[in-house]
């Protein structure tokens, strides 16, 4: 029933969605009290993208009993519920599941947003206010300015003043704060950053101008520093709206940690607790499709699970009573009861967070261009203008003439166009990357970017899309596959799964009774008493697996009847779409790739074959991976790391710049600056176009700034800057370096990525293979 | 010059009326989702095609 624009929510986000609703213990354990009994949840409901969206769900919600009424937001993708939080943990616990199965019959699947810090940006707020605050007082002083320049007597203009000063001050205050905190915790460390120019030549043309409005004066620049101050903070909310949306991008996505459990008593009592009451020695009941939430032992229960998060290989592993498993592994076939083994603090997860924190020095020396340009501008403009105060000293002698001619220099050259040049170049790439699909932590990670000189891909779940595919359907009978894909729908398997994608909804097929037997396969029974198995050979076949060809590369699963053999399906892992035209476009970049995998050598060194790749590495741990990006960095280079996995994590923090697929575990895209949604490989050398284009966007500004400069500061320094041309200057300039920006928006298009439906080019790689899951 | 002395408050008034009236906006959360407003104005909440 979701109503439009169907495709433009990622593949990703609607695969996770599949397997995951929200719990109505989590979803309880998320919500907050509002008073008067009542509490609010809020959820993220992808599919949410027009007015009809929102009319429907804010009708239809309310109808579930226990919901008093529902907001949404477009914007942000969000429903808030608030419904009746009483105490009665039944009724509660009714009421939420409700509202999960009538979002889901709605066709709005939703799941919980990610971190605790859901509210309201208040940077955000500040800077706006901030901005609102300058805009006004810039536009009624610049105001009376114009009504001075335009040649007012002598006494109006001293009334002009006396009020341009009793705006302009409470502006200052306000609106400056941001600059002076920042320059003055700069000169505190004993470096100078853009900000000791901006505070220092507003606070001395504010108290030059008060100085000439009380004796009189003819020139004031009350204008000229209110007008800087609007001007670069409209630069710094620019950047700060850019690494919001994308951050407010990233956390949307789905979670991979749960926010509890089910804790099972010694006295059989069952109860949900929250992530940091679980304690090692507690028993957990873990469900087919649940994720683990701590380290434990399997107490009891034989499942299949999937340990992608953990070594980034996509076949699973039979666990049994006695199986060790890690947090954030998935659940797949059968229940399970596990023994607690380590608290949520100290998990497996938590490992690799203290090891990406340990690796994480690949960026710790980057300095943004624009502090690398004010380290040199600052110090140069400070002694430009000291130098002329001293000379016009000597020449004149008038302290005040020699004070307001210094004065016009700092203004002149304040870094105002400097301000501007970096973040609206940044936020005009961001946004071209974002309509591809791509999303930029900060500036300084498009910055990084641009210097990249060597891309390291992690192989499953990155160059390949991590799930397998049938690929011998051309010689399977046709019947056999209609049976086993019509079976297959009632496992979570990811073989059956890929099987049951093959499913046709119309087919005539009998009504099968269909059981699960976790790690081995399933049964169905048929009416008239077939009896169907699909699953490993020696559980379909009953043991004998006779006649049977192998392959020794792919997974398989046998489809027999009452014992006999019907049918074998082989599996193996695909490409991601645009992965070789990816690396064809890295090539033309004059950037090398290889591959650093965990999986064993003949598997990636066919891939790597296959992409046309020299070097690979193949079976290294996570701290390998880190080593030898480390290693690379060491010898000069600047590494970019592409990966997906928990495994990827450290090298991701290790890397100069890194990225992931928005099917990345949560730490691996915590860990990355820049998050691709779209399957196409092709994100990688699209990001890197684009962020050299930035780059040299940003350098033709400086160099804007600079010629600008160059010919307004003999005049300045000569004393022929009136306020009136202090003014102009400025605005122009910012004018232009804006204009010269937008030429990075002039090309603006969604970049035309290899599109699935067309006949894909790249045959079935042998890769999938990994010797476990459904193979025989 | 005498015109000046209603003028000038009569102007920074109106500025700050503007300037308040954002503030107050933003306070108020008109700003929380831009893309929503401009579905809801759509809704008349009425289903129904219009009667001729």
């Amino acid at each position: 029933m979701s109503c439009c624009a169907a495709g433009t929510e990622s593949a990703a986000e609607l695969e996770a969605l599949k397997s995951q609703a929200p719990s109505p213990e989590e979803m309880w354990l998320s919500s907050r009290a509002l008073g008067d009994g009542l509490r609010q949840v809020d959820l993220i409901v992808p599919g949410v993208h027009c007015g009809a969206c929102i009319a429907l769900l804010e009708k239809e919600l309310p109808k579930t009993p226990g919901i008093d009424h529902a907001r949404v937001n477009l914007s942000t993708r969000r429903v808030s519920v608030v419904f009746d939080g009483s105490d009665d943990a039944g009724r509660r616990e009714a009421t939420l599941t409700a509202l999960g199965e009538k979002l889901n019959s709605l066709g709005y699947p939703a799941h919980l947003p990610g971190g605790a810090d859901e509210s309201a940006d208040p940077v955000m707020r500040e800077l706006l206010k901030a901005l609102a605050v300058a805009g006004f007082a810039s536009m009624n002083v610049m105001l009376l300015s114009v009504s001075v320049w335009s040649g007012a007597e002598a006494a109006t203009r001293d009334l002009f003043h006396w009020i341009s000063a009793l705006i302009a001050a409470p502006a200052l205050v306000y609106s400056g704060r941001i600059f002076f905190t920042s320059a003055w915790g700069a000169l505190r460390h004993g470096r100078a950053n853009m900000d000791v120019p901006i505070s220092l030549g507003v606070i001395l043309a504010y108290g030059i101008s008060l100085h000439e409005t009380i004796t009189h004066g003819e020139h004031a620049y009350f204008d000229a520093s209110v007008t800087l101050l609007f001007f670069l903070l409209a630069g710094r909310t620019l950047d700060h709206m850019m690494r919001e949306k994308a951050r407010s991008a990233v956390r949307n996505l789905v979670r991979l940690s749960p926010r509890g459990a089910m804790v099972i008593r010694d006295d059989g009592s069952r109860e949900y607790l929250s992530l940091d009451e679980i304690e090692p020695g507690m028993r957990l009941a873990i469900a087919p499709g649940d994720r683990l939430p701590v380290d434990g032992r399997i107490v009891s229960g034989r499942s299949d699970m999937d340990f992608a998060v953990v070594n980034g290989e996509s076949a699973p592993q039979l666990v049994e009573a006695g199986s060790l498993a890690p947090a954030g592994t998935l659940n797949l076939t059968g229940p399970l009861v596990l023994e607690a083994t380590r608290s949520a603090q100290n998990s497996f997860l938590a490992e690799m967070v203290s090891m990406m924190e340990a690796a994480e020095s690949g960026r710790a020396g980057y300095r943004r261009i624009a502090d690398r340009a004010s380290a040199i501008y600052a110090p140069a403009v400070h002694l430009l203008a000291l130098g002329t105060f001293i000379g016009w000293m000597v020449v004149s002698g008038d302290w005040r003439t020699a004070m307001l001619t210094a004065v016009a220099v700092l203004i002149i050259t304040c870094p105002c166009a400097l301000g501007l040049a970096v973040p609206v170049v940044q936020v005009i790439a961001a946004g071209r990357l974002f309509e591809n699909g791509i999303m930029v932590k900060d500036g300084s990670a498009m910055e990084r970017m641009a210097q990249a000189d060597h891309v390291i891909f992690d192989k499953t779940g990155t160059l390949t899309q991590g799930k397998p595919q049938l690929i011998n359907s051309a010689t399977v009978t046709a019947d056999h596959l209609a049976i086993a894909a019509r079976i297959a729908r009632a496992s979570r398997h990811p073989l059956s799964r890929a099987l049951a994608n093959l499913d046709q909804p119309g087919r005539d097929l009998p009504d099968f009774e269909i059981t699960e037997v976790p790690g081995d396969g399933v049964e169905a029974v048929s009416p008239d008493g077939t009896v169907y198995r699909l699953g490993r050979a020696a559980f379909a076949l009953e043991g004998r697996a006779d006649g049977i060809e192998r392959a020794a590369d792919a997974s398989q699963v046998i489809l027999s009847r009452n014992g006999q053999f019907l049918d074998i399906f082989l599996f193996s892992d695909q490409l991601r779409r645009g992965a070789a035209q990816a690396v064809a476009r890295l090539a033309e970049l004059g950037v090398d790739a290889e591959i650093l995998s965990g999986d064993r050598e003949t598997p990636v060194k066919a891939l790597a074959a296959e992409l046309g790749l020299a070097e690979y590495v193949a079976g290294v741990r996570p701290r390998g991976k880190v080593e030898r990006v480390q290693a690379l960095a060491a010898a000069g280079g600047k590494p970019l790391m592409v990966g997906d996995g928990l495994n990827d994590a450290p090298a991701l923090s290790a890397a100069y710049v890194s990225m992931a697929p928005a099917s990345a575990a949560d730490v691996g895209r915590m860990a990355s600056d820049f998050v691709f949604l779209h399957d196409s490989l092709e994100a990688v050398p699209l990001a890197i176009a684009v962020s050299r284009k930035a780059g040299s966007l940003i350098r033709q500004n400086f160099a804007l700034a600079v010629i600008y400069n160059c010919v307004a500061v003999p005049a300045a320094v000569l004393g022929h800057a009136t306020p009136l041309i202090a003014a102009l200057a400025m605005s122009s300039s910012s004018i232009l370096v804006v204009l010269n920006s937008l030429r990075l928006r002039r090309k603006t298009k969604v970049e035309n990525f290899a599109r699935s439906s067309a006949p894909d080019p790249v045959s079935p790689v042998a890769v999938a293979g990994t010797g476990v899951g459904a193979s025989a | 010059m005498s015109n000046l002395v209603f003028l000038i408050p009569i102007a920074l008034f109106l500025g700050a009326l503007g300037l308040g009236a954002f503030l107050w906006s933003m306070k108020s959360g008109q700003y929380d989702d831009l893309d929503g407003a401009a579905w809801r104005v759509l809704d008349d909440g009425d289903d129904k095609p219009k009667p001729d």
